[in-house]
């Protein structure tokens, strides 16, 4: 059963074809990668699925149900979970502010005007635990805007697994950390993806090495090659196209 | 931090509270009707402030809900509906009303044109007022008859309209940060601090917005009518939008955002108005390059002055 | 109505759509290319105003006056530019509405005191004085219909500049990506500059055509200043043809709306209620076609090219 399915999206910008016909799923228990060059459409790809772009044709559908005329936030609603490649936290809030919001998204309305939120146990303790999970609990009460930049990884990523996704789709995550932080990461990452169907965009082959099921290797927004991380390696296409360019 | 500002904004109240007695004892009564002129605008401004502080709405259109309330006092009154609070619903109900049609509106779009587009709807506003031939048109319309509280004459300038006043500003000062404490107010200062966060956490920004427009613009609307109640008078000069441009320096003076900041701004705006105005009648020669100033060089108003670290947005 | 009064009601509205535009250019300009939220742009075309008035006075020719007021008004417009707004370009449009706020209070106040707070008027220059005959019994002022041309030529004007030069093509591009033309090494502060400064004339040339048939009196830039907001709205933010477009629309809708919303709703309500619902109605019309366009088109009849 596939969790999340991606039908033939194809993006236009003026001239340039961004996407061109992807198809892909993510099945339970599945961590699905997608590697490729810098400008082959990767996160223009995870925008029309997580809804800040519209595709031009195809569909996303997530468990089964089609989501692609839904905005942002109903489709968080429904279990996309996404970090961004640059990390978009509130800076004014406090880290656990910051995971205890995404929690608020999915327990109950927040159409609530009197009592304060930051009273919520409930919200708090969710939080905690999350925050826990990826290491960040002893920093739960600065401010976001003052964490380092691994921790602001870290957050980003809290953020999203408060909101209790059905699927998670993780724009390099490991962007800017050094090797301690990306092992230290990928750990965390790697005890998630037994619960958490992932689709993950990262340069950092270690990683992908540890973490993926299937490769996709994405050029100039096709499909190129597809196969385990082993045939990726292997296929002779995907290195000319991407893994030849690590090498050089 | 916290505890700093309830007790600026308690010594307030208190302050505010005896002033009247106060100031008749020492034959200086005629301040009474310029404290009550800045509770007014206070409320006003308080409301504002939900959306610019707490949201980062600017909207230069916020007096239009001023004006509604008054209208609605006085065109009320003239139908024969004497009972305030009567009046006050019908009130909240328009000017939500029109919060909820020119609110939806101007959130399809945001940043600049949120501005451009409440500024025009607050001048719609306005006109039409002026239009209303029956109601006085241009030059406002003077209340000979005003509303009553089942028939007593509390809210009134004859009875104890200072107080009703106060305690609306009370409730309001209460009710606002409240508001920004809740989960709806936490889900505000998100989608104004990264809205795209907003919505990838699951919040629907423009829904959030909306309420919050529309909240703001009916407690403006109570502003004004009891504005209208107490001066006995209503123009389309309170909607103008040059006094929504005065909120908005009210806020900005007294510390965006923060905890009294529309309170300390309106205070110190009313006072600095009328004592430039005692020194030079031309007053607005010193006032806007001294706003221009405050502007350029100046940064995170009064309240930062008295309760240093609670300036910042939604502490 | 008959034929010959809307007519003329066509031509007046016309005649209000380019002044209208002459002020909304400046402002589009000025907010599509520096992203500057400039309240103090109707004063502008008040200091127009008032400046033709001075020096018409000074000088006795309502030529010399104009040509004189444009300069200063060019001049005033840098001078503000180089004290007040170039040091808020990078700030939050907040900080851009109080200081603007400011000037506008300031300026108003000192017409005031300057000029008093009764309102002025100059007579049309000889050269354009009386009407002229356009149909067997329409006759229309000279002067309305030299407004009218002088708006399209300014509109003609502005258009070739911004299509076809090397300075229109900047800004152009500054309207739509901002970084692209600090990334071509242009000196961005002296672009700016220009553009505020052509902004600046333009609403005094406004002024100066409107101080003949229109009151001059402290804050008559403030209202008009909300509908070129209104036309830029409608016209699609930093683009001229936009501007023009909508200048002539809402012009147009404005003047006719005001003449005709009474009768129209005459034959809906009886007379006592048309007299109040008409005036009422025709005073929001230009809001409404705003909120029409919000919902149809919300980037406006002719977005600036490029947008995304």
């Amino acid at each position: 059963m596939s969790i999340l399915e991606i039908r033939n999206l194809t993006k236009t910008f003026g001239a340039v074809r961004v996407s061109k016909e992807i198809s892909l799923t993510v099945g339970a228990r599945q961590c699905h990668a997608l590697i490729g060059p810098n400008g082959a459409g990767k996160t223009t790809l995870i925008h029309q699925i997580s809804g800040v772009l519209t595709p031009d044709a195809g569909a996303v559908l997530l468990d089964g149900t089609d989501i692609t005329a839904l905005p942002m936030w109903r489709r968080a609603q429904a279990g996309l979970g996404r970090t961004f490649q640059i990390s978009s936290t509130l800076h004014s809030f406090s880290v656990l502010e910051n995971v205890a919001l995404a929690a608020q998204a999915k327990a109950g309305s927040s159409m609530r005007f009197f009592r304060p939120a930051a009273t919520e146990a409930a919200l708090n303790r969710q939080a905690e635990a999350v925050l826990d999970r990826v290491g960040l609990l002893r920093r739960a009460r600065i401010l976001a805007g003052d964490l380092s930049h691994g921790e602001r990884r870290l957050l980003e990523l809290a953020i999203a697994l408060a909101g209790a996704p059905k699927v998670l789709l993780l724009d390099e995550p490991m962007a800017g950390l050094g090797r301690v932080e990306s092992e230290r990461l990928t750990d965390i990452l790697a005890e998630l993806r037994r619960e958490i169907p992932m689709l993950l965009i990262e340069h950092d082959m270690d990683a992908i090495f540890r973490l993926a099921d299937t490769v996709a290797v994405l050029v100039e927004g096709a499909v190129v090659a597809r196969g385990t991380p082993d045939e990726v390696r292997a296929d002779p296409v995907a290195r000319a196209a991407y893994l030849g360019e690590e090498s050089a | 931090m916290r505890d700093r500002s309830l007790l600026v904004a308690g010594g307030i109240f208190a302050l505010l509270l005896i002033a009247p007695g106060v100031l008749d004892a020492t034959g200086q009564a005629y301040l009474t009707g310029l404290l009550m002129k800045a509770m007014l605008l206070a409320i006003a401004a308080m409301a504002l402030d939900l959306l610019v502080g707490q949201g980062g709405m600017i909207s230069l259109g916020h007096s239009a809900f001023v004006g509604i309330g008054a209208y609605v006092l006085a065109i009320g009154l003239a139908a024969g509906i004497e009972n305030i609070l009567v009046l006050l619903a019908i009130a909240l109900a328009v000017a939500g009303s029109f919060a909820l049609v020119t609110g939806a509106l101007a959130l399809r779009t945001s940043g600049v044109y949120f501005l451009m587009i409440t500024l025009a709807f607050g001048q719609m506003a306005y006109f039409t007022l002026t239009s209303l031939a029956a109601y006085g048109g241009d030059d406002g319309l003077t209340l000979w008859s005003l509303a009553t509280l089942f028939g007593s004459n509390v809210a009134q300038n004859a009875g104890h309209i200072y107080l009703v006043i106060l305690a609306v500003l009370v409730a309001t000062w209460w009710l606002v940060h409240r508001i920004g404490q809740s989960r709806f107010g936490r889900v505000l200062r998100a989608a104004r601090d990264n809205p795209e966060r907003a919505a990838v956490m699951g919040f629907s920004v423009f829904r959030y917005r909306l309420t919050a427009y529309v909240i703001a613009g009916m407690i403006a609307s109570v502003a004004g009518l009891l504005t209208a109640q107490q001066n006995e008078f209503v123009s389309p000069a309170l909607a103008t939008w040059q006094h929504s441009g005065d909120l908005l320096v009210i806020l900005v003076v007294g510390g965006l955002g923060s905890r009294n900041g529309a309170l300390l701004g309106a205070l110190f705006i009313v006072a600095a108005q009328e004592a430039l105005g005692a020194v030079l009648p031309e007053w607005r020669l010193i006032y806007g390059p001294l706003l221009v100033g405050v502007v350029l060089f100046a940064k995170g108003g009064l309240n930062s002055l008295l309760a240093p670290g609670t300036a910042g947005p939604g502490r | 109505m008959s034929f010959t009064l809307f007519l003329i009601q066509c031509l007046n509205g016309l005649q209000y759509g380019t002044m209208l535009f002459l002020i909304a250019a400046g402002l589009t300009l000025v907010f599509g290319v520096m992203g500057f939220i400039n309240l103090a742009h109707g004063v502008q075309y008040m200091v127009g105003a008032y400046l033709a008035f001075a020096y018409l006075h000074l000088t006795g020719s309502f030529w010399i006056a104009a040509l004189l007021s444009m300069v200063t008004a060019l001049v005033f417009g840098l001078a503000l530019e180089f004290l007040v707004f170039r040091h808020l370009y990078g700030r939050d449009h907040l900080d851009q509405v109080l200081a603007t706020f400011g000037i506008i209070l300031f300026l108003n106040e000192l017409a005031k005191v300057i000029f008093g707070p009764a309102t002025l008027s100059i007579p049309v220059p000889e050269l354009l004085s009386g009407s002229i005959p356009l149909t067997a019994e329409l006759r229309y002022p000279v002067y309305r219909l030299a407004t009218i041309g002088a708006g399209i030529a300014v509109a003609g004007l502005l258009y070739i500049v911004v299509s076809h030069t090397r300075v229109g093509m900047l800004i152009r591009a500054g309207a739509t990506t901002p970084q692209m033309v600090s990334a071509l090494g242009v000196n961005i502060e002296r672009l700016f500059m220009i553009v505020f400064g052509v902004g600046a004339m333009l609403a005094g040339f406004a002024g100066v055509i409107a101080a003949p048939i229109f009151a001059i009196e402290p804050g008559m830039g403030d209202n008009i200043l909300i509908v070129a907001f209104v036309v830029i709205i409608i016209g699609g933010i930093g683009s001229i043809r936009g501007a023009f477009l909508a200048g002539l629309l809402v012009g147009l809708i404005d003047t006719l709306g005001r003449s005709l919303a009474t009768m129209a709703t005459a034959s809906v309500f009886p007379p006592s209620m048309a007299d109040q619902i008409g005036p009422a109605l025709a005073s929001m019309l230009i809001y409404i076609l705003m909120a029409a366009i919000l919902i149809f088109r919300p980037k406006g009849l002719l977005p600036a090219k490029g947008a995304a």
